[in-house]
Protein backbone atom coordinates (compact mmCIF):
# COMPACT_ATOMS: atom_id res chain seq x y z
CA UNK A 1 0.00 0.00 0.00
CA UNK A 2 1.98 3.49 -1.21
CA UNK A 3 2.44 5.86 1.62
CA UNK A 4 -0.18 8.57 1.58
CA UNK A 5 1.74 12.11 0.38
CA UNK A 6 1.82 15.13 2.24
CA UNK A 7 -0.64 17.26 -0.51
CA UNK A 8 0.36 20.58 -0.34
CA UNK A 9 -2.30 23.21 -1.89
CA UNK A 10 -0.09 26.14 -4.06
CA UNK A 11 2.74 25.85 -5.77
CA UNK A 12 3.85 29.20 -5.09
CA UNK A 13 6.93 29.85 -3.17
CA UNK A 14 5.37 29.16 -0.10
CA UNK A 15 4.73 25.80 -1.49
CA UNK A 16 7.70 25.06 -3.50
CA UNK A 17 9.72 25.97 0.11
CA UNK A 18 7.41 23.93 2.10
CA UNK A 19 7.65 20.89 -0.54
CA UNK A 20 11.66 20.79 -0.51
CA UNK A 21 11.50 20.53 3.15
CA UNK A 22 9.18 17.73 3.81
CA UNK A 23 10.94 16.31 0.90
CA UNK A 24 14.02 16.54 2.95
CA UNK A 25 12.42 15.29 6.02
CA UNK A 26 11.55 12.10 4.19
CA UNK A 27 8.12 12.39 3.30
CA UNK A 28 6.16 11.49 -0.53
CA UNK A 29 5.26 14.92 -1.50
CA UNK A 30 2.22 15.91 -3.79
CA UNK A 31 2.11 19.17 -4.64
CA UNK A 32 -0.98 20.66 -6.36
CA UNK A 33 -1.05 24.19 -8.48
CA UNK A 34 -3.99 25.64 -10.42
CA UNK A 35 -1.81 27.53 -12.59
CA UNK A 36 0.03 26.29 -15.79
CA UNK A 37 3.67 26.40 -14.05
CA UNK A 38 5.09 26.81 -10.76
CA UNK A 39 5.71 29.69 -8.90
CA UNK A 40 2.56 31.81 -8.11
CA UNK A 41 2.55 35.22 -8.34
CA UNK A 42 6.68 35.96 -8.55
CA UNK A 43 5.96 34.78 -12.08
CA UNK A 44 4.67 38.26 -13.01
CA UNK A 45 6.54 39.99 -10.54
CA UNK A 46 9.35 41.43 -12.80
CA UNK A 47 10.79 43.89 -10.09
CA UNK A 48 13.87 43.09 -8.21
CA UNK A 49 14.25 43.13 -4.84
CA UNK A 50 13.84 39.27 -3.87
CA UNK A 51 16.03 37.18 -2.16
CA UNK A 52 18.16 39.60 -0.49
CA UNK A 53 18.17 37.89 2.51
CA UNK A 54 17.98 34.17 1.69
CA UNK A 55 20.85 34.58 -1.43
CA UNK A 56 22.84 37.25 -0.54
CA UNK A 57 21.67 39.41 -3.91
CA UNK A 58 18.91 40.78 -5.06
CA UNK A 59 16.35 38.76 -7.81
CA UNK A 60 13.43 39.13 -10.17
CA UNK A 61 10.26 37.30 -9.13
CA UNK A 62 10.71 35.18 -11.77
CA UNK A 63 14.51 34.51 -11.05
CA UNK A 64 13.74 33.67 -7.45
CA UNK A 65 10.60 31.03 -9.26
CA UNK A 66 13.10 29.18 -11.70
CA UNK A 67 15.63 29.15 -8.34
CA UNK A 68 12.66 27.63 -6.04
CA UNK A 69 11.44 25.44 -8.83
CA UNK A 70 14.80 23.44 -9.37
CA UNK A 71 15.02 22.54 -5.71
CA UNK A 72 11.82 20.96 -6.11
CA UNK A 73 12.22 18.95 -9.44
CA UNK A 74 15.67 17.85 -7.78
CA UNK A 75 14.04 16.19 -5.31
CA UNK A 76 12.50 12.84 -6.73
CA UNK A 77 10.00 12.69 -3.78
CA UNK A 78 8.12 15.62 -4.98
CA UNK A 79 5.65 14.96 -7.78
CA UNK A 80 4.04 18.30 -9.14
CA UNK A 81 0.34 18.48 -10.71
CA UNK A 82 -0.32 21.71 -12.23
CA UNK A 83 -3.68 22.88 -14.13
CA UNK A 84 -5.06 21.57 -10.88
CA UNK A 85 -7.15 23.12 -9.12
CA UNK A 86 -8.71 21.96 -5.10
CA UNK A 87 -12.26 22.65 -4.52
CA UNK A 88 -12.45 20.93 -1.12
CA UNK A 89 -10.17 20.04 1.86
CA UNK A 90 -12.14 17.83 4.27
CA UNK A 91 -11.13 17.46 8.40
CA UNK A 92 -9.45 13.69 8.19
CA UNK A 93 -7.23 15.16 5.17
CA UNK A 94 -9.02 13.72 2.12
CA UNK A 95 -8.12 16.66 -0.72
CA UNK A 96 -10.85 16.79 -3.50
CA UNK A 97 -9.06 18.21 -6.73
CA UNK A 98 -10.22 18.54 -10.42
CA UNK A 99 -7.65 18.61 -13.77
CA UNK A 100 -7.89 17.39 -17.29
CA UNK A 101 -8.10 14.43 -16.22
CA UNK A 102 -10.95 14.80 -14.12
CA UNK A 103 -12.12 15.13 -10.28
CA UNK A 104 -9.82 13.20 -7.82
CA UNK A 105 -10.05 12.14 -4.12
CA UNK A 106 -6.86 11.79 -2.33
CA UNK A 107 -6.29 11.13 1.13
CA UNK A 108 -3.29 12.95 2.91
CA UNK A 109 -1.09 12.04 5.47
CA UNK A 110 -1.13 15.71 6.18
CA UNK A 111 -1.82 18.67 4.47
CA UNK A 112 0.06 22.24 3.52
CA UNK A 113 -2.16 25.14 3.03
CA UNK A 114 0.05 27.94 0.55
CA UNK A 115 -2.89 29.74 -1.67
CA UNK A 116 -1.73 32.69 -1.16
CA UNK A 117 -3.73 35.65 -0.96
CA UNK A 118 -6.56 37.86 -3.15
CA UNK A 119 -6.78 41.37 -4.05
CA UNK A 120 -9.59 43.62 -2.24
CA UNK A 121 -11.86 44.57 -5.57
CA UNK A 122 -13.43 48.28 -6.41
CA UNK A 123 -16.77 46.44 -4.70
CA UNK A 124 -15.11 45.42 -1.44
CA UNK A 125 -13.39 49.10 -0.82
CA UNK A 126 -16.71 50.62 -1.91
CA UNK A 127 -15.44 53.37 -4.64
CA UNK A 128 -18.78 55.18 -5.86
CA UNK A 129 -19.18 55.83 -9.30
CA UNK A 130 -20.56 54.18 -12.66
CA UNK A 131 -18.83 50.68 -13.67
CA UNK A 132 -16.89 52.29 -16.70
CA UNK A 133 -14.44 49.73 -17.90
CA UNK A 134 -10.89 50.69 -16.87
CA UNK A 135 -10.78 49.77 -13.43
CA UNK A 136 -7.93 47.45 -12.05
CA UNK A 137 -6.61 46.02 -9.32
CA UNK A 138 -3.28 46.29 -9.51
CA UNK A 139 -2.15 42.75 -9.83
CA UNK A 140 -4.46 42.41 -12.38
CA UNK A 141 -2.71 45.22 -14.47
CA UNK A 142 0.64 43.82 -13.37
CA UNK A 143 -0.49 40.60 -15.20
CA UNK A 144 -1.44 42.02 -18.03
CA UNK A 145 1.39 44.10 -18.73
CA UNK A 146 4.38 41.82 -17.62
CA UNK A 147 2.61 38.36 -18.93
CA UNK A 148 0.01 39.07 -21.24
CA UNK A 149 1.88 41.93 -23.30
CA UNK A 150 -1.27 44.56 -22.35
CA UNK A 151 -1.70 47.96 -21.26
CA UNK A 152 -4.66 48.97 -19.19
CA UNK A 153 -4.34 52.45 -19.88
CA UNK A 154 -2.31 55.47 -20.87
CA UNK A 155 -3.38 57.69 -18.03
CA UNK A 156 -3.64 56.24 -14.38
CA UNK A 157 -4.61 57.28 -11.25
CA UNK A 158 -3.38 54.58 -8.21
CA UNK A 159 -5.21 54.06 -5.09
CA UNK A 160 -3.45 53.14 -2.44
CA UNK A 161 0.21 52.95 -1.86
CA UNK A 162 0.74 49.59 -0.60
CA UNK A 163 3.90 48.27 -2.37
CA UNK A 164 1.54 46.46 -5.02
CA UNK A 165 0.43 50.20 -6.16
CA UNK A 166 3.74 51.38 -6.10
CA UNK A 167 5.61 49.23 -8.09
CA UNK A 168 2.64 49.24 -10.63
CA UNK A 169 2.89 53.28 -10.73
CA UNK A 170 6.52 52.73 -12.08
CA UNK A 171 5.79 49.81 -14.46
CA UNK A 172 3.31 51.98 -15.83
CA UNK A 173 5.48 54.65 -16.07
CA UNK A 174 8.48 52.84 -17.47
CA UNK A 175 6.09 51.65 -20.24
CA UNK A 176 4.74 54.83 -21.30
CA UNK A 177 1.77 55.71 -19.29
CA UNK A 178 1.16 58.93 -17.72
CA UNK A 179 0.66 58.16 -13.59
CA UNK A 180 -0.82 61.14 -12.44
CA UNK A 181 -0.41 60.50 -8.66
CA UNK A 182 -0.62 57.44 -5.97
CA UNK A 183 -3.63 58.51 -3.47
CA UNK A 184 -3.13 57.27 -0.04
CA UNK A 185 -6.36 57.26 2.65
CA UNK A 186 -3.98 57.20 5.64
CA UNK A 187 -1.91 59.75 6.65
CA UNK A 188 1.30 57.26 5.97
CA UNK A 189 2.60 55.13 3.23
CA UNK A 190 1.40 51.94 3.08
CA UNK A 191 4.16 50.40 1.42
CA UNK A 192 8.11 49.77 2.57
CA UNK A 193 10.05 53.17 2.16
CA UNK A 194 12.37 51.50 -0.36
CA UNK A 195 9.15 51.66 -2.67
CA UNK A 196 8.06 55.07 -2.29
CA UNK A 197 11.84 56.17 -3.06
CA UNK A 198 12.28 53.97 -5.94
CA UNK A 199 8.90 53.54 -7.80
CA UNK A 200 7.60 56.95 -7.25
CA UNK A 201 10.68 59.83 -5.74
CA UNK A 202 12.66 58.00 -8.85
CA UNK A 203 9.80 59.08 -11.58
CA UNK A 204 8.82 62.18 -10.38
CA UNK A 205 5.50 60.87 -9.25
CA UNK A 206 3.43 62.60 -6.62
CA UNK A 207 2.27 60.62 -3.17
CA UNK A 208 -0.87 62.45 -1.90
CA UNK A 209 -1.71 61.20 1.84
CA UNK A 210 -5.11 61.14 3.38
CA UNK A 211 -6.35 61.08 0.46
CA UNK A 212 -9.04 59.31 -1.80
CA UNK A 213 -11.24 58.68 -4.93
CA UNK A 214 -14.82 60.22 -4.07
CA UNK A 215 -16.17 59.17 -7.35
CA UNK A 216 -15.44 57.43 -10.53
CA UNK A 217 -16.75 59.36 -13.69
CA UNK A 218 -17.43 57.56 -16.98
CA UNK A 219 -19.85 54.86 -18.09
CA UNK A 220 -18.25 52.92 -20.98
CA UNK A 221 -14.78 54.08 -20.37
CA UNK A 222 -12.92 55.80 -17.18
CA UNK A 223 -13.21 59.41 -18.07
CA UNK A 224 -11.46 60.65 -14.70
CA UNK A 225 -12.01 60.48 -10.82
CA UNK A 226 -12.82 62.92 -8.29
CA UNK A 227 -10.43 63.12 -5.91
CA UNK A 228 -10.73 64.35 -1.95
CA UNK A 229 -8.99 65.34 0.82
CA UNK A 230 -10.05 62.97 3.94
CA UNK A 231 -10.43 63.99 7.52
CA UNK A 232 -9.12 61.64 10.40
CA UNK A 233 -12.64 59.33 9.89
CA UNK A 234 -11.24 58.92 6.46
CA UNK A 235 -14.72 61.17 5.23
CA UNK A 236 -13.75 63.11 2.09
CA UNK A 237 -14.37 67.05 2.32
CA UNK A 238 -16.11 67.90 -0.40
CA UNK A 239 -14.75 71.50 -0.32
CA UNK A 240 -11.20 69.56 -1.08
CA UNK A 241 -12.40 68.11 -4.22
CA UNK A 242 -10.69 67.88 -7.73
CA UNK A 243 -11.11 66.71 -10.90
CA UNK A 244 -8.60 64.80 -12.85
CA UNK A 245 -8.70 63.10 -15.98
CA UNK A 246 -7.63 59.64 -16.44
CA UNK A 247 -8.30 56.69 -18.15
CA UNK A 248 -7.42 54.23 -15.86
CA UNK A 249 -7.81 53.64 -12.32
CA UNK A 250 -5.66 51.62 -10.69
CA UNK A 251 -6.41 49.93 -6.99
CA UNK A 252 -3.58 48.84 -4.89
CA UNK A 253 -6.07 48.39 -1.28
CA UNK A 254 -5.10 45.30 -0.12
CA UNK A 255 -4.36 41.99 -0.08
CA UNK A 256 -6.61 39.51 1.75
CA UNK A 257 -5.41 35.84 2.82
CA UNK A 258 -7.91 33.42 0.28
CA UNK A 259 -8.97 31.10 2.86
CA UNK A 260 -12.23 30.00 1.21
CA UNK A 261 -10.98 26.14 1.31
CA UNK A 262 -9.35 26.66 5.12
CA UNK A 263 -12.54 27.90 6.36
CA UNK A 264 -14.75 25.24 4.57
CA UNK A 265 -12.62 22.48 6.26
CA UNK A 266 -12.77 24.36 9.55
CA UNK A 267 -10.01 25.78 10.26
CA UNK A 268 -10.13 28.22 12.87
CA UNK A 269 -8.96 31.94 11.45
CA UNK A 270 -7.69 34.83 13.49
CA UNK A 271 -9.52 37.62 12.65
CA UNK A 272 -6.71 40.11 13.18
CA UNK A 273 -4.53 38.55 10.37
CA UNK A 274 -7.48 37.09 7.94
CA UNK A 275 -5.70 33.88 8.46
CA UNK A 276 -5.61 30.25 9.89
CA UNK A 277 -4.20 30.72 13.52
CA UNK A 278 -1.06 28.63 13.60
CA UNK A 279 1.95 27.39 16.35
CA UNK A 280 5.47 27.94 15.35
CA UNK A 281 5.30 24.67 13.31
CA UNK A 282 2.72 26.52 11.37
CA UNK A 283 -0.12 23.99 12.08
CA UNK A 284 -3.38 25.21 12.40
CA UNK A 285 -6.06 24.21 14.91
CA UNK A 286 -7.06 21.07 12.84
CA UNK A 287 -4.68 18.13 13.36
CA UNK A 288 -2.20 17.47 10.29
CA UNK A 289 -3.35 20.54 8.20
CA UNK A 290 -0.68 23.09 8.15
CA UNK A 291 -0.51 26.51 6.38
CA UNK A 292 2.44 28.69 5.34
CA UNK A 293 2.72 32.33 2.95
CA UNK A 294 0.58 34.64 2.25
CA UNK A 295 -2.36 32.48 3.32
CA UNK A 296 -1.63 33.26 6.84
CA UNK A 297 -0.33 36.67 6.88
CA UNK A 298 0.48 39.32 4.16
CA UNK A 299 4.35 39.24 4.58
CA UNK A 300 6.71 41.86 3.94
CA UNK A 301 9.61 40.00 1.81
CA UNK A 302 9.61 36.79 0.08
CA UNK A 303 12.27 35.53 1.84
CA UNK A 304 10.30 35.58 5.56
CA UNK A 305 7.40 33.36 3.58
CA UNK A 306 10.25 30.66 2.38
CA UNK A 307 11.83 30.24 6.19
CA UNK A 308 7.99 30.25 7.47
CA UNK A 309 7.13 27.40 4.53
CA UNK A 310 10.18 25.40 5.32
CA UNK A 311 8.88 25.47 9.03
CA UNK A 312 5.39 24.09 7.49
CA UNK A 313 7.04 21.18 5.50
CA UNK A 314 9.02 20.06 8.03
CA UNK A 315 6.05 19.93 10.49
CA UNK A 316 3.98 18.12 8.12
CA UNK A 317 6.54 15.59 7.46
CA UNK A 318 6.75 15.16 11.29
CA UNK A 319 2.70 15.05 11.67
CA UNK A 320 3.15 12.45 8.59
CA UNK A 321 5.62 10.59 11.08
CA UNK A 322 3.25 10.24 13.53
CA UNK A 323 5.22 12.40 15.62
CA UNK A 324 2.41 14.64 17.66
CA UNK A 325 3.17 17.51 19.82
CA UNK A 326 1.54 18.00 23.31
CA UNK A 327 0.72 21.05 24.92
CA UNK A 328 0.37 24.28 23.74
CA UNK A 329 0.70 28.02 24.74
CA UNK A 330 -1.53 31.05 23.68
CA UNK A 331 0.62 33.81 21.88
CA UNK A 332 -1.63 36.77 23.15
CA UNK A 333 -1.45 40.35 21.33
CA UNK A 334 -1.04 42.45 24.02
CA UNK A 335 -0.91 46.91 23.41
CA UNK A 336 0.22 48.42 20.63
CA UNK A 337 0.13 44.96 18.86
CA UNK A 338 -2.16 44.72 15.75
CA UNK A 339 -1.55 41.17 15.01
CA UNK A 340 1.27 38.73 15.79
CA UNK A 341 2.12 35.10 14.23
CA UNK A 342 2.15 32.23 15.47
CA UNK A 343 -0.74 32.59 17.57
CA UNK A 344 0.08 29.51 19.56
CA UNK A 345 3.47 27.18 20.49
CA UNK A 346 3.06 23.64 20.34
CA UNK A 347 5.23 21.78 23.27
CA UNK A 348 8.04 21.33 23.64
CA UNK A 349 9.87 24.03 21.29
CA UNK A 350 12.25 22.32 20.04
CA UNK A 351 14.06 24.84 17.67
CA UNK A 352 13.74 28.86 18.04
CA UNK A 353 10.83 30.35 17.29
CA UNK A 354 10.60 32.86 14.84
CA UNK A 355 7.73 35.62 16.02
CA UNK A 356 6.83 38.17 13.54
CA UNK A 357 4.29 41.26 14.74
CA UNK A 358 2.74 44.18 13.17
CA UNK A 359 2.49 47.34 15.22
CA UNK A 360 -1.16 49.30 15.43
CA UNK A 361 0.48 52.34 14.91
CA UNK A 362 4.21 53.93 14.12
CA UNK A 363 5.98 53.67 17.07
CA UNK A 364 9.58 55.56 18.29
CA UNK A 365 11.66 54.54 20.82
CA UNK A 366 10.25 51.12 21.07
CA UNK A 367 10.09 48.16 22.85
CA UNK A 368 8.86 45.14 22.31
CA UNK A 369 8.00 42.53 24.62
CA UNK A 370 7.24 39.01 24.84
CA UNK A 371 6.44 38.07 28.50
CA UNK A 372 5.27 34.75 29.89
CA UNK A 373 1.39 35.79 31.63
CA UNK A 374 2.63 33.53 34.87
CA UNK A 375 5.59 36.30 35.33
CA UNK A 376 7.93 32.83 35.62
CA UNK A 377 10.98 33.92 33.03
CA UNK A 378 12.43 37.05 32.26
CA UNK A 379 11.21 38.16 29.43
CA UNK A 380 12.29 38.40 25.50
CA UNK A 381 12.75 42.06 24.66
CA UNK A 382 13.45 43.76 21.69
CA UNK A 383 14.20 48.06 21.54
CA UNK A 384 13.91 49.87 18.11
CA UNK A 385 14.49 53.66 17.24
CA UNK A 386 11.02 53.16 15.57
CA UNK A 387 8.83 50.89 14.47
CA UNK A 388 5.85 51.41 11.21
CA UNK A 389 3.01 48.87 10.55
CA UNK A 390 4.07 48.43 6.71
CA UNK A 391 7.54 47.11 7.96
CA UNK A 392 6.68 43.48 10.50
CA UNK A 393 9.08 42.73 13.61
CA UNK A 394 10.41 39.82 13.83
CA UNK A 395 11.48 38.52 17.27
CA UNK A 396 13.55 34.92 18.03
CA UNK A 397 12.21 33.23 21.16
CA UNK A 398 15.14 30.80 21.76
CA UNK A 399 14.11 26.78 23.45
CA UNK A 400 15.61 28.06 26.80
CA UNK A 401 13.19 30.87 27.00
CA UNK A 402 10.30 28.87 25.68
CA UNK A 403 11.56 26.04 28.46
CA UNK A 404 9.32 28.29 31.05
CA UNK A 405 6.49 27.90 29.26
CA UNK A 406 3.86 25.29 30.16
CA UNK A 407 0.80 23.73 28.97
CA UNK A 408 -1.91 25.92 29.17
CA UNK A 409 0.63 29.33 29.58
CA UNK A 410 -0.18 32.54 27.80
CA UNK A 411 2.96 34.33 26.41
CA UNK A 412 2.13 37.99 25.82
CA UNK A 413 3.59 40.36 23.15
CA UNK A 414 3.33 44.43 23.62
CA UNK A 415 4.79 47.17 22.36
CA UNK A 416 5.65 50.40 24.33
CA UNK A 417 6.75 53.37 22.84
CA UNK A 418 6.06 57.01 21.90
CA UNK A 419 3.40 57.48 19.54
CA UNK A 420 2.71 59.87 17.37
CA UNK A 421 1.46 63.38 18.13
CA UNK B 1 25.27 80.00 -1.39
CA UNK B 2 25.51 76.18 -0.84
CA UNK B 3 22.89 74.06 -2.11
CA UNK B 4 21.97 70.30 0.82
CA UNK B 5 19.97 67.84 -1.68
CA UNK B 6 18.37 65.47 0.76
CA UNK B 7 17.95 61.92 0.43
CA UNK B 8 15.59 59.31 1.95
CA UNK B 9 18.03 56.02 2.87
CA UNK B 10 15.91 53.04 1.77
CA UNK B 11 18.67 50.48 4.01
CA UNK B 12 16.09 50.48 6.86
CA UNK B 13 12.77 51.16 8.46
CA UNK B 14 14.07 54.35 9.84
CA UNK B 15 14.63 55.66 6.56
CA UNK B 16 16.63 58.90 7.55
CA UNK B 17 16.42 61.44 5.63
CA UNK B 18 20.25 62.27 4.68
CA UNK B 19 21.90 65.71 3.41
CA UNK B 20 24.68 66.14 1.36
CA UNK B 21 25.93 69.71 1.03
CA UNK B 22 29.40 70.74 -0.93
CA UNK B 23 31.57 72.21 0.46
CA UNK B 24 35.49 72.89 0.47
CA UNK B 25 36.94 69.81 1.78
CA UNK B 26 34.49 67.61 -0.06
CA UNK B 27 30.30 66.66 0.41
CA UNK B 28 29.61 67.13 4.00
CA UNK B 29 26.68 64.11 5.04
CA UNK B 30 24.76 65.06 7.77
CA UNK B 31 21.03 63.43 9.10
CA UNK B 32 21.93 59.72 8.64
CA UNK B 33 21.93 57.46 11.69
CA UNK B 34 24.16 55.10 10.65
CA UNK B 35 27.69 54.85 7.75
CA UNK B 36 25.10 53.17 5.46
CA UNK B 37 23.36 56.06 5.15
CA UNK B 38 26.52 58.22 4.63
CA UNK B 39 27.90 55.51 1.75
CA UNK B 40 23.45 55.57 0.62
CA UNK B 41 23.58 59.50 0.06
CA UNK B 42 26.95 59.95 -1.28
CA UNK B 43 26.19 57.63 -4.24
CA UNK B 44 22.84 59.29 -4.74
CA UNK B 45 24.56 62.44 -4.82
CA UNK B 46 27.64 61.51 -7.51
CA UNK B 47 25.98 59.04 -9.19
CA UNK B 48 22.56 57.72 -8.34
CA UNK B 49 21.72 53.92 -10.22
CA UNK B 50 18.91 51.47 -10.23
CA UNK B 51 18.96 48.39 -11.83
CA UNK B 52 16.06 48.72 -14.59
CA UNK B 53 13.69 45.79 -15.03
CA UNK B 54 10.74 45.10 -17.82
CA UNK B 55 9.82 42.98 -20.27
CA UNK B 56 10.55 42.03 -23.82
CA UNK B 57 8.48 40.68 -26.91
CA UNK B 58 9.40 37.10 -27.09
CA UNK B 59 7.93 34.53 -29.79
CA UNK B 60 7.56 30.37 -30.38
CA UNK B 61 7.03 30.66 -26.21
CA UNK B 62 3.56 30.40 -24.44
CA UNK B 63 3.58 33.89 -23.05
CA UNK B 64 4.53 36.68 -25.65
CA UNK B 65 6.75 38.37 -22.77
CA UNK B 66 9.77 37.40 -21.49
CA UNK B 67 10.93 39.30 -18.11
CA UNK B 68 14.67 40.84 -18.24
CA UNK B 69 16.56 42.78 -16.37
CA UNK B 70 19.70 45.35 -16.79
CA UNK B 71 23.05 43.08 -15.06
CA UNK B 72 23.87 46.11 -13.17
CA UNK B 73 22.63 49.19 -11.85
CA UNK B 74 22.49 51.90 -14.35
CA UNK B 75 22.63 55.79 -14.47
CA UNK B 76 18.95 57.06 -13.17
CA UNK B 77 19.16 59.35 -16.16
CA UNK B 78 19.41 56.49 -18.86
CA UNK B 79 16.06 54.58 -16.81
CA UNK B 80 13.65 56.08 -19.69
CA UNK B 81 15.75 55.91 -22.50
CA UNK B 82 16.94 52.06 -21.86
CA UNK B 83 12.95 51.40 -21.79
CA UNK B 84 12.18 52.86 -24.85
CA UNK B 85 15.22 50.42 -26.28
CA UNK B 86 12.91 47.07 -24.67
CA UNK B 87 10.32 48.45 -26.93
CA UNK B 88 12.14 47.29 -30.09
CA UNK B 89 13.69 43.84 -28.94
CA UNK B 90 12.01 40.52 -29.90
CA UNK B 91 13.81 37.04 -29.11
CA UNK B 92 13.09 33.84 -30.25
CA UNK B 93 12.47 30.94 -28.15
CA UNK B 94 13.83 28.84 -26.68
CA UNK B 95 15.62 31.11 -24.28
CA UNK B 96 17.73 30.26 -21.11
CA UNK B 97 17.41 32.52 -18.20
CA UNK B 98 20.41 34.64 -17.84
CA UNK B 99 21.06 35.01 -21.49
CA UNK B 100 22.39 38.23 -22.43
CA UNK B 101 20.28 39.75 -24.74
CA UNK B 102 21.63 43.78 -26.00
CA UNK B 103 25.00 44.69 -24.49
CA UNK B 104 25.49 47.85 -23.64
CA UNK B 105 22.16 48.70 -23.30
CA UNK B 106 21.21 52.43 -24.16
CA UNK B 107 25.05 53.01 -23.62
CA UNK B 108 25.08 52.26 -20.03
CA UNK B 109 27.71 50.00 -19.99
CA UNK B 110 25.65 47.18 -18.81
CA UNK B 111 23.54 44.16 -20.43
CA UNK B 112 19.75 43.52 -20.77
CA UNK B 113 19.71 39.67 -19.48
CA UNK B 114 16.71 37.04 -19.84
CA UNK B 115 15.22 36.94 -16.47
CA UNK B 116 13.44 33.49 -16.93
CA UNK B 117 13.44 30.43 -19.08
CA UNK B 118 10.94 30.80 -21.95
Amino acid sequence: MPEKPVIIVGAGPAGLSAAAAAADAGAPVLLLERDRETGGILNQCVHDGFGNLLYGHSLTGPEFALRLAREVTRRPAVRVLTGTSVLGLEKDRTVIAVNSDGMHRIEAAAVVLAMGCRERSRFQASLPGFRPAGVFTAGTAQRLINMEGLMPGERAVVLGSGDVGLIMARRLTLEGARVEGVFEIRPRPSGLSRNVVQCLEDFGIPLFLSHTIAFIHGKKRVEGVTVAAVDEGWQPDPASERFIPCDTVILSAGLIPENELSRRAGVTLDPATAGPLVDQEMQTALPGIFACGNVVHVHDLVDFVCRAAAAAGRGAARFASGQKTEGRVTVRKGSGVRYVVPQRLALPVEDKVDLYLRVADEVHHARVIASPGTGRGEPVEKKARVLRPPEAVHLELTPRFCANLHDGDELVVSVEGAGLK
Amino acid sequence: MSNPKTFTCINCPLGCTVSVEPGSGGPAVSGNECARGEKYALQEHTDPRRVLTGTVQVKGAFIPRLPVKTSAPIPKGLLMAAARELDRIVVQAPVACGTVLVRDIAGSGADLVAARDL
